[in-house]
């Protein structure tokens, strides 16, 4: 094992602005990322399936005239 | 071939990324979560650097990943281009905001490395500067796709601009062979027993494969929602919006 106690493994042996600064911005810009993608894909069905049926209930209405 | 022509119509590749897709997200997770592992509690600390070099689990990892991702971009491209296919364009386009990403990180991770190792976030070094060249294309290419309303324009425009940087990605590779730089030589290589002990370097090896398959699922959730916003006008769309609300 490689630390003796918790704030050793925090402290990274004096490095811990370094070590901790890479992950924290790799890890925040990785998880916005999946965010913005699952974020356009609801996105993307909410609009789709507004068109969709706003062309059926076009359709509904032509047929009935 | 079957397979092949079932990933050149977006029609058959929609409902196979769907199914693949949460598959490449698990492995993601559970090997990122074995890295981190690896790297932190088994991997020993160097002799040198200390716990600092405990960056390049991550630094080398996405710097690896950002020069595969815009070889496979290119070779997408250059599908694209050859065969004129939809699907290979939409494949091109939906990696190049992940490779940006990794890029980004490589170079500020590399900058969080550099400054207790070498003394300087950053340096104009062979190494260095490629990588930032290579961040520029992958911005680039994304504008350029955004400034052009065409698809097809788009496409042609943006894979020409994909295939000729592609000229970029061994020069950043052999850039600490061919000139004098700050940067370290390769860890690891093909030819040579590797520098490093075992573990520092399976720990290194499972964050590549980790962010290989993060790569995979996000291009895959992607392209999805492209598929469908370009292909909005066809009947499948049409029902597929429906059932998943529904």
């Amino acid at each position: 094992m490689n630390w003796a106690s918790w704030s050793d493994f925090l402290a990274m042996g004096g490095y811990a602005f370094y070590v901790w600064g890479s992950y924290a911005v790799t890890a925040v810009l990785m998880i916005v990322e999946v965010i913005f993608v699952m974020r356009r894909r609801r996105d993307v069905l909410v609009r789709l399936a507004r068109t969709v049926s706003a062309e059926q209930n076009e359709g509904n209405s032509d047929e009935s005239a | 071939m079957q397979l092949l022509l079932s990933f050149s119509s977006p029609k058959t590749f929609y409902p196979l990324a769907g199914k693949l897709l949460p598959w490449f997200a698990a492995l993601a997770v559970v090997l990122t979560a074995i890295g981190l592992y690896l790297g932190f509690f088994v991997a020993p600390s160097d002799y040198k650097q200390g716990e600092s070099y405990r960056i390049i689990f991550v630094h080398v990892a996405a710097a690896w990943m950002s020069m595969f991702i815009y070889v496979v971009m290119a070779g997408w491209s250059a599908v694209g281009m050859i065969w004129n296919t939809k699907l290979s364009d939409m494949m091109a386009g939906a990696l190049a905001p992940t490779g940006a990403l990794f890029a980004f990180i490589a170079l500020w991770t590399g900058a969080l490395w550099g400054k207790p190792t070498w003394g300087t976030y950053w340096i104009w070094d062979a190494r260095l500067t490629s990588e930032l060249i290579l961040l520029f294309l992958y911005i680039g290419y994304i504008a350029l796709r955004s400034a052009i309303d065409d698809p097809r324009r788009a496409a042609r425009a943006s894979a020409l601009l994909a295939i000729v940087g592609v000229i970029n990605v061994p020069i950043i590779y052999f850039s600490v062979r061919w000139w004098n730089t700050l940067h370290q030589g390769a860890s690891v290589s093909p030819t040579m027993a590797p520098k490093m002990a075992e573990t520092m370097l399976l720990a290194m090896f499972v964050m590549a494969v980790a962010f290989w398959m993060y790569t995979i699922a996000v291009v895959l959730a992607r392209v999805r929602s492209e598929i469908l916003e370009r292909e909005s006008t066809s009947a499948w769309v049409a029902e597929t919006v429906l059932g998943t609300r529904a």
